[in-house]
């Protein structure tokens, strides 16, 4: 075990310790337990900076089940780096600011923070695994660690159903990759994710290459809330705050970015990939960003920006995808796509946890996160002001902040598509940056409508639960570090070009370096009068005009009927898929068991005859059969005509001593073949059974007793006869196509020589093949304490008298 | 010539069953049927009895005895069974 293997499990094993600590120094807050972890372990990550900077990698492995290829593998490239720094540092912040915001005597701190354990080592595994599997189990414990943190507050129906709601799609989308990791599995041979990537070739041309992409983007669409799987995230906004901030904003649902990002050196030799991640994003870019701007809930706001964010890092990465096609950096005209999807990664990831921190703190100081309640709040709460303005301003794009650079770099690459000439993108690819600019109107719309309508306007203390006044100083200091990190990063975007983005691009796009060669960021605000300035210019002013005239236009979102909304579908799909399948259990679960004999029956019949007809196995061979003898067919005759009377009946008791008539007859048969043991028991047995039948008999209820016939039913004439039927003709040809002699000659020679015995059937019994016996013993042992316990066990006798 | 009169025997014997399933069948009251089925059980030994010595083996006499219990014990059961509806009283005490 490595240090780099602890540093990973790290949180894992802390949250261990986490209900000790809660439990014997109660007057610390927990979270200061926490912190320190998170922080050490950012502060480990970074000295990694100096090793993958010069694109080189880290690689530790622990066997786990190496004899199925499955190693707990660990790689630090530069990709797996920047989220690893993404998710210690902001959750190191998180941790900090949660000790502030959930309140020691009110909350479960200790489950909070176990749970919050558990996702950050998950999610540490997940960005930092190299090997499929691994990879998938940290995968699904992000899911889950997320479903308890969304249903935090679990005694609220709206927690429960926002948590089930986000497992299910989660889940279902990582099924989908587990599907998609085996079958890669089957393609390449190997579960390490390095080796997969240096095998793309052999995987674009496999015919189930098709089939992997897609499960694999299942499963990254779903986790990344991209459309139309983005529904669960709005809904997960139920979650305290922090957990908003660090898993809904920043970490969690940038593992499925994670994913297309580590996928791409493998899918992105497809236009299939090509154009689904950057269509798929493109979509959600325009309808995340389309539908915030009609939220009422500050929450509701951040996270369909977060999805319409998300779908613009996944556009961007699937253009990056195309530039693969050109195959060569030199220019480094194509990758910028790449570049943005980088560096607005970590650009999102600082103004978004801020402004979800900021939504905490108005929540906290007023109580109410409602837009149309709040208004006002510029002098009350100034520093929460000030942060929420670079928050949304960088949001929006505007300079100076870091959310202007990657929003001119994301125009870049939208404009450069219309100049490909693949995949068909010269046709349609002008789409691309048409529908971008007008989802970055609606950003620019809903980031105002966020800010100006919570600080400015009209101050409605009779609508708030609390005077609003500034926040402590513990909360603010996390979200005072992330937006002091939106102007750094604004103002000097170079401190990451080289040292962060240019690795993670690096392992992006492994197949454009020739070795030692990295890629040459340079980010710049000035670039003189491109047409991505006039693009930007367009936003901010189309954005105002729209924001003044909000009140006016705001009738078109209620024309999109509600019905026909993707939560709708959800919802009527969830419960139709219950019904339905209610329905349909109800349908053949009828309680009846004559009904499940017929299905049972139907369905020996179907199997048994479609074997044979396909195997062709029916065969009459009537070499080998003994003489019929006339007194042979008359005991047949007698069988027979007893059993069909029985059918006939009238009375029960006719049935009964005709079911007797068989068994002796039975008996008699055993005589002829010469089977004397057999046919000893066999009318002891027949004689006890009558009798038994005559005692059940007996006591049928009084009131039911009507004595009739069985009615006729046709199916199950139909059924009883083909059972028959294909019974006797199973016999028929088994007979007919007996392969080799029986065993039998050895209990022959046998039976006196070894085992001292003259009767066969005996010996056999209770020598050769004794533990039959000793079983079948065991078998009536059972059957007798069962019938003496059903007869004497009465629990219920009390509690019908009651 | 032996071996033939015992199978025209059987055979006779075995017409006589099946006489004697008509009864059961047929009816009409159950005290008929049960009379049938003690006969049966009688043709039954008749019948093992012919078909040893057909077979010329003495290991079916066991059977012979105990069909010969056997239908004593069931049709003793089934007319105790008629006359008093039950065929093992469970009153040991004879209190009820």
């Amino acid at each position: 075990m490595s240090l780099l293997h602890l540093a990973v499990l790290s949180p894992l094993l802390l949250a261990l310790l986490i209900p000790f600590l809660h439990k014997h120094f109660r007057n610390i807050h927990t979270g200061w337990f926490l912190l320190p972890l998170p922080a050490v372990l950012f502060g480990y990550f970074l000295q990694f900076i100096s090793v993958t900077r010069h694109g080189d990698t880290v690689m530790e492995s622990l066997p786990w089940i190496s004899s199925l290829g499955i190693d707990f593998s660990l790689k630090i490239d530069g990709l797996g780096l920047l989220f690893a720094l993404l998710i210690t540092g902001i959750g190191a912040l998180v941790v900090l600011y949660s000790i502030y915001y959930l309140s020691p005597e009110k909350e479960k701190l200790n489950t909070f923070y176990i749970y919050l354990l558990l996702f950050m080592g998950a999610m540490l595994g997940v960005v930092l695994s190299d090997n499929l599997i691994v990879l998938y189990s940290f995968w699904e414990l992000t899911s889950f660690s997320s479903f308890l943190l969304i249903g935090y507050w679990n005694h609220k129906e709206r927690s429960r159903y926002g948590a089930q709601k986000s497992m299910l799609i989660t889940v279902f989308g990582g099924l989908s990759m587990l599907g998609g990791i085996l079958l890669l599995y089957i393609i390449t041979g190997t579960f390490s994710i390095s080796e997969t990537i240096a095998m793309s070739n052999e995987v674009v041309n496999h015919p189930l290459f098709t089939a992997t992409l897609i499960l694999f983007l299942l499963g990254a669409f779903t986790k990344s809330a991209q459309f139309p799987f983005h529904i669960w995230l709005p809904d997960a906004m139920e979650a305290p705050t922090p957990v908003s901030a660090y898993l809904h904003s920043a970490t969690m649902v940038k593992a499925g970015i994670y994913l297309v990002a580590r996928m791409t050196p493998v899918f992105a030799h497809s236009g299939t990939w090509v154009w689904l991640v950057a269509g798929i994003g493109v979509i959600t870019l325009f309808w995340g960003s389309f539908s915030a701007v009609k939220q009422t809930d500050l929450k509701a706001i951040l996270a369909f920006s977060t999805v319409s964010q998300l779908g613009m890092i996944m556009s961007l990465l699937g253009i990056g995808a195309a530039a693969l096609h050109y195959g060569t950096i030199k220019d480094g005209y194509y990758i910028v796509a790449v570049t943005a999807a980088v560096f607005h990664l970590i650009n999102h990831a600082t103004f978004k946890g801020s402004l979800f921190m900021v939504t905490g703190i108005i929540d906290h100081e007023t109580g109410t996160r409602d837009i149309r309640k709040l208004g006002g709040l510029m002098n009350f709460m100034p520093i929460t002001f000030t942060l929420a303005i670079i928050g949304t301003f960088s949001m929006a794009g505007v300079p100076p902040f870091n959310g202007f650079l990657s929003k001119e770099m994301f125009f870049t690459g939208m404009l450069r598509v219309a100049e490909m000439d693949i995949f068909s993108l010269e046709t349609w690819g002008i789409l691309f940056p048409v529908i971008a600019w007008s989802a970055s109107v609606f950003t620019f719309l809903y980031s105002m409508i966020y800010v100006f309508k919570t600080f400015t306007g009209k101050y409605q203390p009779e609508k708030l639960e609390k005077k609003p006044h500034e926040a402590p100083i513990g909360m603010l200091v996390s979200p005072v570090i992330l937006a002091s990190l939106v102007i750094i990063f604004g103002i000097f975007p170079n401190v990451l070009s080289h040292n962060i983005i240019s690795p993670a691009m690096g392992s992006i796009l492994p197949s454009l370096l020739a070795d030692g060669e990295s890629f040459d960021v340079h980010i710049s605000h000035w670039h003189g009068f491109s047409p991505e300035l006039f693009m930007t210019l367009g936003v901010i002013v189309l954005g105002l005009l729209l924001f003044k005239t909000l009140s006016k236009w705001t009738g078109i979102y209620r024309i999109f009927p509600e019905r026909l909304s993707l939560n709708h579908l959800y919802d009527g799909g969830l419960e139709m898929i219950e019904v339905a399948s209610r329905n349909i259990t109800k349908t053949y679960m009828n309680g009846f068991i004559r009904t499940y004999l017929v299905y049972i029956f139907s369905f020996l019949i179907f199997i048994l005859a479609t074997t044979m007809i396909y195997k062709d196995a029916f065969k009459l061979d009537f070499s080998n059969v003994a003489p019929i003898r006339f007194f042979e067919v008359v005991l047949v005759l007698i069988m027979a005509v007893s059993a069909i009377t029985i059918l006939f009946a009238k009375s029960r008791l006719t049935s009964i001593i005709l079911l007797g008539a068989v068994g002796y007859t039975v008996a008699l048969f055993f005589v002829i073949f010469r089977a004397p043991d057999l046919a000893l028991t066999q009318l002891v047995i027949e004689t006890v059974s009558v009798a038994l039948f005559l005692l059940a008999f007996y006591h049928l209820p009084q009131i039911r007793r009507n004595e009739e016939r069985i009615r006729f039913k046709l199916t199950n004439a139909l059924i009883s006869i083909g059972v028959g039927a294909i019974v006797t003709l199973i016999a028929l040809s088994s007979h007919s196509n007996k392969m080799f002699d029986s065993i039998s000659q050895y209990y022959v020679e046998n039976t006196y020589k070894k085992a001292g015995g003259e009767n066969m059937v005996n010996v056999i019994l209770v020598d050769f093949r004794g533990f039959d016996t000793m079983f079948e013993i065991t078998v009536l042992g059972i059957a007798a304490l069962g019938i003496f316990a059903m007869i004497k066990l009465r629990m219920t006798r009390g509690k019908e008298q009651e | 010539m032996f071996d033939t009169v015992l199978w025209i025997s059987v055979t006779f014997l075995s017409l006589a069953m099946i006489g004697l399933i008509y009864r059961v069948i047929k009816g009409p009251t159950v005290a008929d049927r049960v009379v049938a089925l003690d006969a049966i059980g009688i043709s039954l030994v008749s019948v093992v009895a012919l078909v040893s010595i057909l077979l010329d083996t003495n290991a079916f006499l066991d059977i012979i005895l105990l069909i010969g219990i056997l239908a004593f014990i069931g049709t003793v059961a089934f007319s105790k069974f008629l006359e008093k509806g039950v065929i093992m009283e469970y009153d040991r005490n004879g209190d009820r």
